[in-house]
Order: structure tokens, then C-alpha cells, then sequence
């Protein structure tokens, strides 16, 4: 077994963990990142579209562009790609790592991680009928069309509309494939309004809102989908309707991934892990950043926490003191999403926050305090709220809340 | 000497291996492009203790005998076994009477170390088991196994024995010529002296196109729903039976998931392809899980599936001898147990008769393909220096590395399924979303083919569909 040692390790080199490097280097100490592709980047490689860079860079970038530019701004580091990490064994500080060369036993100062999300495959979403080929999770399709230049079918529908389906819908027509519609089973959009103009509104693919697909046909490849109408989350017998199509794309939610570490740091019930403005974790010297904390709208918001996560691992690991956490957040009514759990009270920061369902005009408050009105509020659209503990009283209990007001 | 065995299923494959111990020629048909792809892809994958059979059954005698003769089997054929035990479970006094009953037949069967458990003695082995048990009937020697893995593991070891196996090759019809049986098949015409007829749910269709009557089969339907890996349950729970069956069951697998089900439908002799899960079949199976363990959660669900199996009206096997023509019919429940003494049984009273000579160069043992993820850090270490390629895991879910693709391939599997029933890729938590273009690439640089080419399982269940302009 091979050793190593560095002041921070950083699991996944996508948008949060490039971050994380520059935010470490930031620091003068040593880093080491663990990649299981062949470069960095994640899923920012397969996402040719643009949108990509408005707040980092101040310019529309694609997933690609907004990679390069950001390399190189970052120093050189040293890095292990096509490599795996097996175990972290969090009270030695010390994790297993797996590869071509053999397996790695690598000790750190500090750990940050920024292992992203996963998409919900449509299996668990228990559709009843058969299980023909052509099904393909949102994501699984743009890798066919974007870096295999592969069609996944001739014919699609698209189940869920969130932004990767969404981005789908336009690749897919922009590709000769005839996309029948996106079907979303809530009785709102699931993406950004950004993309469900630019990627559905643009090309006239409808977007059949309260409807989703309630079984699947076709024994060997997928024949057809049966499509209802659906009210409360159950659908509404004799609104059934055949929908002829051989592919099927589901963009039915991100789940963070913290499949390596969930038993050994607190995470949120959706999965996230729970961070404090440092982005520290429950472990004092594991930090975590980007869309395994919770899911983002933007690149950008995931590279910025990624340096401030790589930037605090860097101060723990050369055995600097950071604060300790005084205040911690509770999601109030209204609420689905928070980015931060807890805070130290010492810095000015950021947190992000989704509602729990679509409002006109939503009051959002922290515990009695009005903080901010946004107008049109959406679960898909994360609100920004300035924390700044000059300003408000940052210790003990707070909880956060959003309610429809009237004008 | 030339015997066809029709069918690689847990029964076509053990019996096929059974006899490469003689100096015969062995050659398999199986109209799937895979083995074990019918019946024995989708059940409940349990080794029953014996207590269920009422005496003087098939499956009675041979419930309890194949369950032993899983040890020795899974170590000469090297798949995996886990002995976790099992507890039916009685929620009222009814059915502690049944319970009572169970254990005495189990007796009478030969199941050895069964004992009714208290309350508190069952919630110490299983804790998350509902709290409105009053009792359980115990047995440490129920077991679980992915039967697919059983039926891979002895058409390899037939072939590395000297038989034959024809995929894709569908056994038409039967008909008896001159002392010989000619075998029908969709690739062309095949003579053999002897014909074990061991076609699962068409074994009675095959049977009587050879002119042999037998009781006819309808498929019984099985939904199940599989839980990503937990700690949820160390045993396999079961109901107390009735009528209609075992019930449905929590089960942990031999993979560390744990799965729910099955539903028992019963369906018309016409729907033998009816692999369709329903609304009504997965809610049914969600509500007799959570009475079971209240604690089940849904969010943990990976995938939902369906497997028939062969029934009849007597609810027993049929073993029925025509000359040198074997038809095995109704291997439904236990018939994943009693595969191995029932194969033993079928070749031996056959070699007997026909004074087949034993094949001194049998060679019993067949090595799994090797699991990293399985192994101490020593043998990883070994296997990389070997071959690096078993370093780069491909599936993330699961673990799955480059090495054990690459020796599926070697070893048959010519689709995705065909890689994921033996190496458990694409089987995890995110089905496949992740790894699936890799496999691909693998397959495409192994075998030379297109992404067109590549398909999920049967012939036209294909991936992709052209180019990108």
C-alpha cells in the first residue's frame, strides 16, 4: 500500500472542488485532489450549452469555456485521476484510495468535499408497466448526445422539468429528434423560467404542467408511455392518454451525494451535507461545498463556496483556530432549502434558500425579522439573503421563513 | 451418447452440469440471448429451510436435501451464499396455531435447528420487525442467493466440462424418430438420445408437442420492489402463510439490498411474457412489507420488477420419464431450493439406466469472476499488479471495476444485462446513469462493435439510435 500525506485532500474535481483548490493554494498549503475521471471538470464537460460564468467571470460562458477559464486562474496542484476513494476513516483523518496503480492510504490535515449530485433514476420512481431499453436519466442522455455523439431515440418525452430535462428538450430538437413534450408532475415548472423559455417556449415543445407518465410499454425497446393528468400528487382516473415515443429522458431531481460519508457527518433530510458558513461540516476538520451540500441553480454559487470551504480546510489543517458555531438555522414555514445549517456569527455571508411551493409576493423572515420580499418566488429559483452579524442577532435558534403576503 | 438439455435456468443449468460427470455429450438450448434469463432472473432468490411442503410432495423431498446441498455447491462453483436465517412471523393466535404446525412438518421433513421464538427472542434477532408479532418460527438455515449467479456459474462449468450451449435457440417442438429425438429449433434441426425438457414456463407447451401430457402451467406474478443497501433486516421475514402462498416477504440479499415481494397473481396460460408490474401489485407489496417492518421507507427504492413462475393445479413438480425423454415441469416454489437434489436425482436415475460411465475428468470447481470490492486490501493489491485494469472502477455504485467488465465479457455476456447479472454493475442506487457509456466503451473496444450495436438484452432493445449530425 502506497502512502501519502497532505494539509487538504479534496474529493471530486468539479466546479466546488477546482474552487476548493485555488481556495487552498490561497493559503500556502499542500493539496491533493481525487478525481475518478480523467480530468477535472465534472459535469460541467457535457454541458455545451451557455449560461455558464455571469457572476464569476461576467461574461455567458459553456459548461467547457467556463472550465478552461477557470483553470487557469488556478495554480498547478497535484492531483490522482481515474482514482476512487473507498473508505475515509474520519478519526484518524486517513482515506483509502483505489486505482490502476494500486491502493493508496493517504492522510490529511484537513478533507473537503465536493462530490456533487446524482440524478434520481426513473426506476425508483416505481412507474408501473414493463422495463423496455430508451429510458434514460436527464443527464445519461446529454452524455450520449454531447460526448458520444450518440441519439438516445428518434422520438422522446420527457418526464420532469428540471433544468437538465429542460436543456434536453433543446438539445434534443436542436438534433432532429421530434421531443412530444415535457410532463411535470407538480402543478409548476421544476427548472429555471430562463430555461423553460429558452429551451421549451422557443422551440414550441409544450410543457404539460400536474401530468406524468403513469405507465411504460414495449418489451424489448420503449413503444409508448401512458401520460395522466394528476391532482395532489395522484392521478385522475380517465385523463389517461397514449404517447407514442421509443426514448424517454427523466430530469427528476438531484440527490446530493454523500454516499461515502452520510454515516459519519449529519446530513439534511434531503440528503445534503450541513455546513455552517465555513462550510464545515459536523467533523471540525471536513468541510464540504457545492451541490452535495445542497443543490445549486448556479455554477458560479458552487465555485465561490468551494473556495471558501478550501480556504477555511487549508486554516484547519495548518492548525489554525476557527470559530465555533454559535447560531444554527431551522427551515421555518414555507421553506424546503437551506444552503447553510449553522454560523459562527463572526462573518458577513450568503446563504441560499428555496420555497416549499410557488408565491406571488413571499415574505421572508428570520424568526421576527422581515428580511427581504422577492416577488414570483419559486421552488426552482434558490433566493439569496445577506446574513451579516453586525446587523442581525446571528446566535442560538433561528428559523427562517417564507410567507405570501398580500400587496 | 448426445443429451440436450432444453432451458438454462436453475434447473436446465444444474442438470446440465450433473451430466458432464458422464462420458456423454451435453449440449443446452436456450431461446434467451443469456442463461438463466427466465424464471430464475426474477424470484425471490431464497434457500427455504423444508417447513412449508406437505410430506409425500416433490417438494418436500426435495426442499430440505437441495438446501443442504447448497453448501457444497456454492463452494465448487464459487458464488455467493449468505445463511441468514429466516423468521415467519405470527401476528395472531391463528397463526401462532400455524407456526406450531410449520415447525411439526418441518420435523417431519428432515429441517433440523427449528424453533418457535418469543416476542422479545424475535425482536432480538430481527429489531426492526413490527411490534405486533406475537411469535416467530425460526430457521438458522434459510438462506439467500442470486439464483442467476447458480445458473452463470454451472453453464460455465458444464462448458469447461466439455458441453455445448446454444443461445438464442429456441426448442420448437420434439419429436421422437427412430429411437432418437429430433429437436425443432429456430436454428435449424438437432438429433439427441436423450432430451431433458427443462423450459420453465413452457416446459408443458414443449412436453406436449413431444406427445407427452403433463399438468398445464399459467405463470404466477411476483412484483417486487428493491431497496438501496441498508441494515433494514438480517433474516428473511416471511408472513405466515396461506392459501395462496408464502406471502410477501422482506428479504436482505446477497448484494446488501434489501428486497420486497413478491405479489402472487395468478395469470392465464396465454401471458407467460407478462412481466408488467401494476399500481395495484406495487402497493400491495409496500403495504404487506411496512405490516412486516413498519420502518420500510420508499425513498430508499432503486427499482421495481416482476418474475413469473411455472404453477399448476397440483402445486407440486412433475418429474415425467418418456423413454430417454425427461420433461420437468412446475418447478415453482421451492424450486430454486430443490434444483440441485432434484438434478442429482434426474442424472443419476438416468446414468443408471442407461449405464452411462462415469467421466473421470470431471473437474467440479468453477472460479467466480474476481470482486474487488469483496476482496482484503492485500488481494486488491495482488489482483492491480496483475492486471491494472481491475484498479479503475467503473460502477461507483457497486464498486464494479474495468478487470470484472472485461472478464464478463470474456466469459459470455454480449449485453448490458449480460454484464450487470454478473457483475452487479449498473444494479446500484444510481441504475446505471453513471456507468452506462463506459460499459458501452468497454464492450465496443472488447468486442469490436458499434454503440448501435449494444443492447440491453433482447435483439431489438437497443441503446442508441444513430448519430449525432
Amino acid at each position: 500500500m502506497k502512502k501519502l500525506s497532505y494539509d487538504v485532500v479534496i474529493l471530486g474535481g468539479g466546479a466546488a472542488g477546482m474552487g476548493a483548490i485555488k481556495g487552498v493554494l490561497s493559503q500556502n498549503a499542500s493539496v491533493l485532489l481525487i478525481e475518478r475521471e480523467p480530468s477535472t471538470g465534472g459535469v460541467l464537460n457535457q454541458c455545451i450549452h451557455n449560461g455558464f460564468g455571469l457572476q464569476v467571470f461576467k461574461k455567458e460562458l459553456t459548461g467547457p469555456e467556463y472550465h478552461e477559464m477557470y483553470l487557469e486562474t488556478v495554480e498547478p496542484f497535484d492531483a490522482m485521476y481515474e482514482t476512487t476513494v473507498l473508505d475515509v476513516n474520519f478519526e484518524n483523518s486517513v482515506l483509502k484510495a483505489i486505482n490502476a496503480a494500486g491502493i493508496y492510504e493517504i492522510k490529511y490535515g484537513a478533507l473537503v468535499l465536493t462530490t456533487g449530485a446524482r440524478e434520481r433514476p426513473f426506476e425508483a420512481l416505481r412507474i408501473p408497466g414493463s422495463r423496455p431499453s430508451g429510458i434514460f436519466t436527464a443527464g445519461l442522455a446529454q452524455h450520449f448526445v454531447n460526448l458520444e455523439n450518440h441519439l438516445p431515440g428518434r422520438r422522446a418525452v420527457i418526464i420532469g422539468s428540471g433544468d437538465i430535462g429542460l436543456i434536453m428538450a433543446r438539445r434534443l430538437t436542436l438534433e432532429g429528434v421530434e421531443v412530444e413534450g415535457v410532463y411535470e408532475i407538480m402543478p409548476y415548472q421544476g427548472g429555471l423560467t430562463r430555461n423553460v423559455v429558452q429551451c421549451l417556449k422557443d422551440f414550441n415543445i409544450p410543457l404539460h404542467l400536474s401530468t406524468s407518465v403513469v405507465k411504460i410499454h414495449g418489451r424489448e425497446r420503449l413503444e409508448g408511455v401512458t401520460v395522466a393528468n394528476f391532482s395532489d400528487g395522484n392521478p385522475v382516473s380517465g385523463t389517461e392518454r397514449f404517447v407514442k415515443c421509443d426514448t424517454l429522458v427523466a430530469s427528476v431531481g438531484l440527490i446530493p451525494e454523500n454516499d461515502l460519508v452520510d454515516k459519519n457527518i449529519e446530513t439534511s433530510n434531503d440528503g445534503g451535507a450541513v455546513v455552517d458558513e465555513l462550510m464545515r461540516t459536523s467533523v471540525d476538520n471536513v468541510f464540504a461545498a457545492g451541490n452535495n451540500v445542497c443543490i445549486h441553480d448556479l455554477v458560479d454559487f458552487v465555485t465561490i463556496e468551494g473556495e471558501t470551504a478550501g480556504k477555511n480546510a487549508a486554516r484547519v489543517a495548518k492548525g489554525q483556530k476557527i470559530p465555533k458555531r454559535e447560531g444554527f438555522f431551522k427551515k421555518g414555514k414555507g421553506i424546503r432549502v437551506l444552503s447553510v445549517h449553522y454560523t459562527t456569527a463572526t462573518v458577513p455571508f450568503k446563504m441560499y434558500v428555496r420555497v416549499e411551493h410557488p408565491m406571488n409576493m413571499a415574505m421572508l423572515k428570520m424568526n421576527d425579522t422581515k428580511l427581504k420580499v422577492v416577488l414570483n418566488a419559486k421552488p426552482s429559483e434558490m433566493i439569496e439573503i445577506m446574513l451579516d452579524p453586525t446587523k442581525y442577532n446571528l446566535k442560538g435558534e433561528i428559523v427562517i421563513s417564507a410567507t405570501e403576503v398580500k400587496k | 451418447m448426445k443429451i440436450a438439455v432444453i432451458g438454462t435456468g436453475i434447473v436446465g443449468s444444474l442438470i446440465a452440469r450433473e451430466f458432464t460427470k458422464y462420458k456423454v455429450e451435453v449440449e443446452m438450448f436456450e431461446k434467451l440471448p443469456d442463461v438463466g434469463w427466465g424464471v430464475t432472473k426474477a424470484n425471490s432468490g431464497i434457500l427455504h429451510a423444508g417447513y412449508d411442503d406437505e410430506p409425500h410432495t416433490l417438494r418436500a423431498k426435495y426442499c430440505a436435501r437441495g438446501n443442504e446441498m447448497y453448501t457444497t455447491l456454492s463452494k465448487e462453483l464459487d458464488f455467493k451464499i449468505k445463511r441468514v436465517g429466516s423468521l415467519v412471523v405470527a401476528f395472531n393466535d391463528k397463526e401462532v396455531k400455524t407456526i406450531e404446525e410449520l415447525l411439526e412438518r418441518g420435523r417431519k421433513n428432515g429441517v433440523k435447528d427449528l424453533k418457535i421464538l418469543s416476542k422479545i427472542e424475535a425482536l432480538e434477532v430481527e429489531p426492526n420487525l413490527s411490534r405486533e408479532i406475537i411469535a416467530a418460527l425460526y430457521s438458522p438455515n434459510a438462506g439467500v442467493i442470486a439464483p442467476w449467479e447458480v445458473a452463470q456459474a454451472a453453464v460455465e462449468n458444464a462448458l469447461d466440462n466439455g458441453a455445448k450451449l446454444h443461445l438464442s435457440t429456441e426448442v420448437e417442438s420434439i419429436l421422437e424418430e427412430n429411437g432418437k429425438y429430433r429437436l425443432n429449433t429456430s436454428n435449424g434441426i438437432f438429433s439427441f438420445d436423450v432430451v431433458v425438457n427443462a423450459a420453465g414456463l413452457w416446459a408443458d407447451e414443449l412436453a406436449e408437442s413431444a406427445g407427452v401430457k403433463v399438468t398445464p402451467l399459467h405463470p404466477r406474478r411476483g412484483q417486487y420492489i428493491l431497496l438501496d443497501r441498508s441494515d433494514l433486516v438480517k433474516t428473511v421475514l416471511f408472513p405466515t402463510p396461506s392459501k395462496a402462498g408464502k406471502g410477501t416477504l422482506v428479504i436482505p440479499t446477497v448484494h446488501d439490498t434489501t428486497l420486497l415481494g413478491p405479489t402472487s397473481e395468478d395469470l392465464t396460460p396465454s401471458e407467460k411474457n407478462s412481466t408488467e408490474t401494476t399500481v395495484e401489485g406495487l402497493s400491495e407489496v409496500i403495504k404487506k412489507a411496512q405490516k412486516l417492518v413498519p420502518m420500510v421507507n420508499l425513498s430508499k427504492a432503486i427499482r421495481t420488477f416482476a418474475g413469473l413462475r411455472p404453477e399448476n393445479d397440483i402445486k407440486d413438480f412433475v418429474i415425467k420419464r418418456e423413454k430417454n425423454m425427461i420433461h420437468i415441469v412446475a418447478t415453482r416454489s421451492p424450486g430454486l431450493t430443490a434444483a440441485p437434489a432434484l438434478a442429482k436425482d434426474v442424472v443419476e436415475d438416468l446414468a443408471e439406466k442407461l449405464n452411462l460411465r462415469t467421466n473421470g475428468e470431471f473437474r467440479p470447481k468453477r472460479k467466480a469472476i474476481p470482486r474487488i470490492a469483496d476482496m482484503n486490501e492485500r488481494d486488491k493489491e495482488k489482483l492491480i499488479n496483475q492486471d491494472p485494469s481491475y484498479g479503475r472502477i467503473v460502477c461507483r455504485c457497486n464498486k464494479v471495476t474495468e478487470g470484472e467488465i472485461v472478464e464478463a465479457i470474456r466469459r459470455g455476456a454480449r449485453t448490458l444485462d449480460g454484464i450487470k447479472f454478473r457483475t452487479t454493475a449498473m444494479f446500484g442506487r444510481c441504475q446505471g446513469s453513471f456507468c452506462t457509456v463506459k460499459i458501452m466503451n468497454i464492450m465496443r473496444r472488447e468486442l469490436g462493435n458499434d454503440f448501435e450495436d449494444i443492447v440491453k438484452n433482447l435483439p431489438k432493445s437497443n441503446i442508441v439510435d444513430g448519430v449525432v449530425r
